[in-house]
């Protein structure tokens, strides 16, 4: 008898194209509306069909939001599925499935539990039920009422013929009921506790949490050119610009993708583009046109890693200095990483007011990892999403780039009052005129580089401190990694350790030599040279006095982070 | 003010014309004016998005809108403007390195989206800016400090590739030719949807060939020609000497501004627009 209690985290694996998708899909959401956390990530192969791709889905008690190495259930689609996750099985590990799917050598050694998925489908009619079956089945081993996810099969499967609707509701209730049986037999008991609190909630994926803040931040033109992991954002936007009334348009590449949203943002509208590293190496030339010209424009970039193709569908924190120094010339702009999915939301709303304030570029990291997550969170407060506009009306003799104390000169656009806008990419004078004038240059120079980048630096939120202030040895993360140190250190439980994270990562406000002073610091990040760590040391002078690191194209797991961290303290 | 007068830019910056004394700049600058002000239009509702390079210097010397961006980028930039506010009139101008070299993937791309903006491309067969290389429009055979050896390449035919996407409007015109060009840049202004307009225009410095009076020797107005012709307007397209001058082609299609779901049932330019916060709501309680 195998029991799990309060955390389970099940492994579906296969091939793409298998269908594991559905089974995620029906499972998350009918588990989170039976009142348990959840929480969901995949990796998976650049191809569209075969090879090995797999979807982690943690159940709960209490809540989870973090990805973890341990595979408590296993449920492979594909032979071939254990060995690609051979160091992630324990013997704890329960493999539930046809013997088909395992490798020969897995048999002796692992803990199977044995189900008739195949003969199940066929006596419902055909293979192609095996999908639902197994979300049926996994259902079941929760015990909750088999109408929830019933009704989330008939809510998927919805604009399908009525036999075809009718049929996946009787393939889940024949994998339920397997369940159930396996559940009450007693070979796989899982005991997780359900949270009435649960069910009011929603259950959101990063690409939708970026994709939904940016529409309450008033985004109302997107330009992009498909590239993974970014391409979920543009297709978010897509879905909705019937709804929302927006312009989403893909671009003949990323060149003109970044030049429509300079466009557009010139002409007051609130644009923003979705990327990954490589087609933002592409925009650069234009970033440096936004720099020049004071130009707002909203970025988003879901970090893949580099260089070149890299490993396009899978995860690393690689580019932040690429986005902190891509463009020519100096040039200030604002780079921020959400860590948790709420933060994604008001961050990424927050991201064209900050384009329309200092009118700099604002860049958005993510990263696949972080994209392709989702778990269950509280309905964000959408009052709390503040749109401040700074569009100024061009009275007679407006100047475009006048000469400010704080390097903000207030932006006109075209069309709206008495006089012309004229914006440049060349040295301006303060009409917006070309100008080689030594004098004019330099103060241009510094009313970007120094006056305005002072004025953000200013204003430029700092870290989250979770823990105690006082503590020996603060943790630092940026972006993604938020919930997986956060769980790492649940897991350390010591006093003295407390995590600090960074979701505003540049410019950074002075103040945080401060906070950072006479600690032990310790940095999490998921790429190979500690990129922020050197932005810290570089910026504030502060030294990391450990870095912990992870650059196989994979996210950091819970239990890596906390081995890691344990032999860094003790 | 005069009609034209009010286009005459009094900022500082507009003194200093960076154009060579007999530039073909100046000539379309003029152009440019006389068509702004016989089709009555204020300065504040038109917008020029340029390039890079002399013709791209445009936006400095004309009071209306202005933007001089990249080299080869106005069309992307041009296009987002007049689709975040219709209301504008959108030009885009530029050399023929900036639109045909450098940009000639964004002019492909713009002959099929077709927003309802002019572009203006000044054609002297030559790169000036940088001081004399051949272009994608130089003749072949012409001897350049970087073709020494004389360009061997295939000259692009602007007008025959804009025909052969399906363009809206396709129009080539002389700067010598004052009355005609005004005419050609109204009508490509009027016309809905993108206006191409090669704008041959010498380069007095550095294209000994293509002068004032080669362009009047080697050019021709077409007449009796149905610009909604396509096949015609092709082999119009491909005549290399004399070369044709005139509305090669129209062809009426939607624009994509037209197309674009944010002015289906609401006209206002989209910087006007608020956030539509009760469709948040809607979206997360749809995620429960």
């Amino acid at each position: 008898m195998k029991v799990v209690r309060d955390d389970i985290s099940i492994v579906l694996g296969g091939a793409a194209g298998q269908g594991i998708q559905t089974v995620e899909v029906l499972l998350t959401h009918a588990l989170k509306r039976a009142g348990y956390h959840v929480f969901g990530t995949k990796e998976y192969m650049s191809r569209i069909r075969g090879g090995i791709n797999t979807t982690e889905i943690r159940v709960a008690s209490r809540r989870v939001r973090a990805f973890v190495k341990r595979i408590d259930l296993l449920v492979p689609f594909k032979k071939g599925t254990l060995t690609w996750v051979k160091d992630r099985i324990s013997d704890n590990t329960i493999v539930l499935g046809e013997k088909e799917n395992i490798e020969e050598e897995f048999l002796e050694k692992i803990n199977l539990v044995e189900v008739p998925l195949t003969k199940t489908a066929l006596k419902v009619g055909s293979q192609l039920y095996l999908n639902t079956i197994a979300a049926g089945l996994i259902f079941g081993l929760f015990g909750a009422p088999v109408e929830i996810i019933e009704s989330e099969v008939r809510n998927h499967f919805k604009g399908k013929s009525e036999k075809i609707v009718e049929k996946n509701v009787e393939a889940v209730r024949e994998g339920y009921n397997i369940g159930r049986s396996i559940a009450e037999e007693g070979k796989i008991v899982v005991d997780i506790k359900p949270d009435e609190k649960v069910k009011e909630e929603i259950l959101l994926s990063g690409t939708e949490a970026v994709g939904i803040g940016a529409l309450a931040g008033g985004m109302n033109f997107l330009s992009f050119y498909p590239m993974s992991p970014s391409t979920g954002v543009s297709t978010f936007a897509a879905q909705h610009a019937e709804e929302f009334e927006i312009i989403v348009e893909q671009t003949e590449d990323e060149i003109a993708a970044i030049n429509m949203a300079i466009g557009a943002w010139f002409a007051g509208a609130r644009a923003m583009v979705s990327t990954s590293g490589g087609g933002f190496a592409l925009m650069c030339e234009a970033l440096s046109l936004a720099g020049m010209a004071e130009n707002p424009v909203v970025i988003h970039l879901a970090q893949r890693p580099g260089p070149a193709t890299g490993l396009p569908t899978r995860t690393m924190q690689g580019d932040l200095n690429l986005v902190l120094y891509a463009g020519h010339g100096d040039f200030p702009r604002i780079i921020l990483a959400p860590g948790t999915l709420e933060e994604a939301f008001y961050l990424t709303a927050e991201a064209f007011n900050l384009a329309d304030k200092y009118q700099v570029p604002v860049i958005i990291l993510t990263d696949q990892y972080f994209v392709d997550s989702y778990y269950n969170l509280p309905e964000p407060d959408v009052s709390k999403v503040k749109v401040e506009k700074y569009i100024v009306k061009a009275e007679k003799g407006y100047k475009r780039y006048k000469l400010t104390e704080d390097g903000i000169s207030p932006r006109a656009i075209p069309g709206y009052g008495e006089d012309v806008v004229v914006a440049n990419g060349n040295e301006h004078d303060e009409w917006g005129d070309i100008t080689e004038d030594a004098e004019i240059t330099r103060k241009m120079q510094e009313k970007r580089a120094i006056k305005k980048l002072e004025t953000i630096k200013r204003n430029a939120p700092l870290p989250k401190i979770i823990g105690r202030e006082d503590a020996k040895f603060y943790v630092i993360s940026w972006g993604s990694t938020f919930h997986i140190v956060e769980e790492a250190l649940e897991l350390l439980k010591r006093d003295d350790v407390a995590h600090v994270h960074f979701s505003w990562l540049y410019p950074l406000n002075p103040k945080i030599k401060d906070i950072l002073a006479g600690k032990t610091l310790i940095a999490v990040e998921n790429n190979v040279t500690g990129q922020f760590a050197d932005l810290l040391k570089k910026e504030l002078d502060i030294r990391v006095d450990h870095k912990i690191l992870k650059y196989d194209g994979r996210p950091f797991a819970v239990e890596e982070v906390y081995e890691a961290l344990k032999g860094v303290i003790e | 003010m005069t009609p034209k007068e009010i286009f005459e830019s009094n900022r500082p910056g507009s003194k200093d014309v960076a154009w060579c004394p007999g530039c073909g700049n100046f000539g379309i600058r003029n152009i440019l004016i006389e068509a702004f002000s016989e089709l009555n239009l204020k300065p504040t509702e038109v917008v020029i998005i340029s390039g890079i390079g002399q013709a791209a210097k445009m936006p400095h010397y004309i009071n209306v809108n202005g933007y001089h961006t990249l080299h080869g980028r106005a069309i992307p930039i041009a296009t987002a403007v007049k689709a975040a506010n219709p209301s504008l009139t959108v030009i885009a101008e530029g050399g023929d390195g900036d639109m045909y070299a450098e940009g000639g993937n964004h002019l492909l791309h713009a002959i099929r989206r077709n927003p309802d903006i002019t572009v203006l491309i000044h054609n002297n067969q030559i790169y000036g800016l940088t001081k004399g290389q051949a272009s994608p429009t130089t003749p072949i055979g012409m001897k350049t400090p970087t073709q020494p050896w004389g360009v061997f390449e295939e000259p692009l035919n602007p007008i025959a590739l804009a025909i052969a996407l399906g363009a809206s409007f396709v129009a080539r015109t002389f700067v010598g030719y004052f009355k005609e060009s005004v005419e050609i840049i109204k009508q490509a202004i009027k016309h809905k949807g993108l206006a191409i307009v090669d704008i041959f225009q010498p380069c007095v410095s550095f294209n000994k060939l293509n002068t004032y009076s080669w362009y009047k020797e080697h050019t021709y107005w077409m007449k009796d020609h149905d610009p909604h012709d396509r096949i015609e307007a092709f082999k119009r397209a491909i005549e290399t000497d004399p070369l044709p001058l005139g509305i090669f082609y129209i062809n009426e299609k939607p624009t994509f501004e037209e197309q674009v779901p944010a002015y289906k049932r609401d006209k206002r330019p989209l910087w006007m627009r608020d956030p539509k916060i009760e469709l948040v709501k809607k979206f997360f309680e749809s995620k429960r």
